[in-house]
């Protein structure tokens, strides 16, 4: 186009001819059309996409959660009847209790071996930085379903390592998908190691940005490494574990994958329920029984809000400790 | 003489003993992946486990391609197509939509970011119930389409192009364009593309592993027959739990091509997540 243009351009000794200056003026309107409308052109894949395929689902779930609705059948409209049928749901009270266990399990110990490690790894000194750091991301390559699979193996009864290690200070094997506490543990371990390293490299990032001579002057005031870490780092650190605690408490309320696959794809997780999590439930209800998919909605709507309030919990309350 | 900042950073050896104990429960389920999809069945059983590798890993891998429960080399297939048509879509969109926020002037493109921001915000299980009901209306159900469409555009691909845009390439670098008659696209495709490379490319790798790995949307809308990668490794594990040995030659080839990326891009990919974190 733009090589048409400076080819075409006449010579001013000669007046345009008309045809010359037809197509100038309509090249004139194509550029005003191109830069007014161009902008929405290019964000329109977007919207189009996540329109259809993530607002509208969304929206649905919110109207599919006031019915009784068979995903191939009748979907009579009931109100609220789903949501106070929550409250009553003896399955859906375990899956909470399953949800936040495995989630202090594997979210407190995670966040601060992060805290520990990402401290470890902001000395200015320290040699193999890179070796280190990728080595404690690496978890974070492999897909859950590996993850599973793998520590499965790990936590297996009769010849996992675990038990084999455990033996030696005389414990009997533990049945690690018997029980719930022992199911949590398991589990929250592979939350643990897939993240772990993420949450430290988030972490250093932060504590790369406090600004080195703040603990110049504290060194100068004879403040102990200790109280440097305690007085000036944790502080400084805040808005970036707030972001950690609410990406950990996004991705902890929706466990899906690690409990499943512990449990060899049984959607109810274990026996007796020992580790169903919300998301199985919900997974349950919506899709693996389709004649309940309403109900199954409102479980979505009603993780969407326990997501809200835990962030909002957990915000105000490493607002208000770190102060 | 030792600065005070220096002695404040000094690193002692409990330092990189910590470390090094860090670095090795990262790897050691790697290396654990390799010990027991190497030995051979009757050694899995044995007390103590297996520490070594064995020998017998293509033997166990050939196990896993004559089964026909899992299809595995379709899973492989299936990721290798649907992860990189993600990607591709990702990181175009990503990048013409964030060009245009971050440089192009129109009514409403606050807003319309604000908006994109927000559903950043949003547990992607959301919309899991009546998703499913919208492929099987569609006729998607197990086929690639339904874990490929909608998943082309990322809110955090049009955000982080957008970051990049707005302080990599200046405003007097697009005039000049316009000043020379290049259209928009023009723009956008000979200036501003090259110019987002760096950032384009860890939006590339992120985007690559994530669709990858990713499970709960595959596992509910694919069935056995038409697997991805990590459904079939799913299905391998439950029908085969006892013969572990093909079930981790699977996982370790299943999670070989990703280790290959990150080893070749870990630094970059260190860098983008870190340099987001801050900037969030």
């Amino acid at each position: 186009m733009s090589l048409s243009a400076t080819t075409a351009r006449p010579s001013p000794a000669a007046p345009p001819s008309p045809d010359v200056s037809r197509r100038r003026r309509r090249g004139r309107l194509l550029n005003r059309l191109d830069v007014k409308y161009s902008p929405y052109l290019y964000i329109a894949p977007f919207f189009l996409i996540f329109g259809i395929f993530g607002l509208y689902p969304m929206l649905r779930t919110a109207w599919m959660s006031l019915h009784d609705w068979d995903m191939i059948g009748e979907h009579t409209f009931i109100g609220f009847d789903n949501y106070t049928r929550l409250f009553s749901d003896e399955y859906f009270w375990n899956a909470l209790v399953n949800t936040f266990g495995i989630f202090a399990l594997s979210t407190i110990p995670q966040l601060l071996l992060a805290l520990f490690l990402a401290n470890l790894l902001n000395r200015s000194l320290l040699r193999a930085k890179t070796f280190f750091r990728m080595a404690i991301f690496m978890p974070n390559v492999v897909s859950v379903a590996a993850v599973a699979i793998v520590f499965g193996m790990l936590f297996q009864r009769e010849f996992g390592l675990f038990n084999w290690l455990l033996s030696f200070v005389g414990v009997d094997p533990v049945d690690w998908d018997g029980h719930r506490w022992s199911s949590w543990t398991a589990i929250s371990s592979m939350v643990n190691w897939r993240w772990t390293g993420y949450n430290t490299l988030i972490l250093l990032a932060g504590m790369q940005a406090i600004p080195k001579d703040l603990y110049e002057a504290a060194e100068i005031d004879g403040a102990s490494p200790w109280r440097q870490f305690w007085q000036i780092t944790l502080p400084m650190l805040k808005p970036t574990f707030i972001f950690v605690v609410i990406l950990s408490t996004i991705g902890g309320m929706q466990l899906f994958t690690e409990p499943l696959l512990f449990g060899n794809g049984n959607i109810i997780g274990g026996n007796q329920r020992e580790f169903q999590t919300l998301a199985m439930y919900m997974y349950e209800m919506g899709i693996v029984n389709l004649n309940t998919a309403g109900y199954g909605a409102a479980i979505a709507w009603a993780i969407f809000m326990i997501i809200i309030v835990v962030s909002l919990f957990n915000f105000l309350l490493v607002r208000r400790s770190a102060k | 003489m030792i600065s005070a900042s220096q002695r404040l950073w000094r690193t002692s050896p409990l330092t990189y003993l910590a470390l090094v104990l860090a670095a090795l429960l990262s790897i050691y389920p790697f290396y654990y992946m390799l010990v027991i999809g190497s030995r051979s069945l009757d050694n899995i059983n044995d007390v103590p486990p297996p520490l070594t590798p064995g020998g017998a890993f293509g033997d166990n891998f050939g196990r896993v391609l004559d089964n026909d429960a899992a299809n595995f080399l379709t899973g492989m297939m299936n990721s290798i197509i649907v992860s990189s048509v993600v990607t591709v879509s990702v990181v175009l969109t990503g990048s013409l939509a964030g060009f245009a926020f971050a440089k192009l002037k129109f009514r409403g493109s606050n807003a319309l970011l604000l908006a994109i921001i927000v559903t950043m915000m949003i547990p992607t299980q959301m919309g899991l119930i009546p998703l499913w009901g919208m492929m099987q209306d569609l006729g998607w159900y197990d086929t690639l389409y339904a874990v490929t469409v909608p998943f082309l555009v990322t809110a955090f691909g049009v955000f982080m192009m957008r970051q990049y845009a707005s302080q990599a390439i200046s405003d007097e670098l697009i005039e000049a364009g316009r000043v020379d008659g290049a259209s928009t696209f023009r723009i956008y495709w000979s200036i501003v593309l090259p110019a987002l490379r760096p950032a384009a490319g860890v939006l590339g790798l992120l985007t690559f592993m994530e669709t990858w790995n990713s499970f709960l949307w595959p596992y509910a809308i694919l069935t056995p027959e038409n697997p991805t990668l990590q459904v079939s490794l799913s299905f391998l594990s439950y029908a085969y739990y006892t013969d572990y040995s093909q079930v981790f030659a699977a996982t370790a080839i299943g999670t070989i091509p990703l280790v290959i990326v990150f080893l070749v891009f870990g630094r970059q990919i260190i860098g983008g997540i870190m340099e987001g974190a801050v900037k969030s």
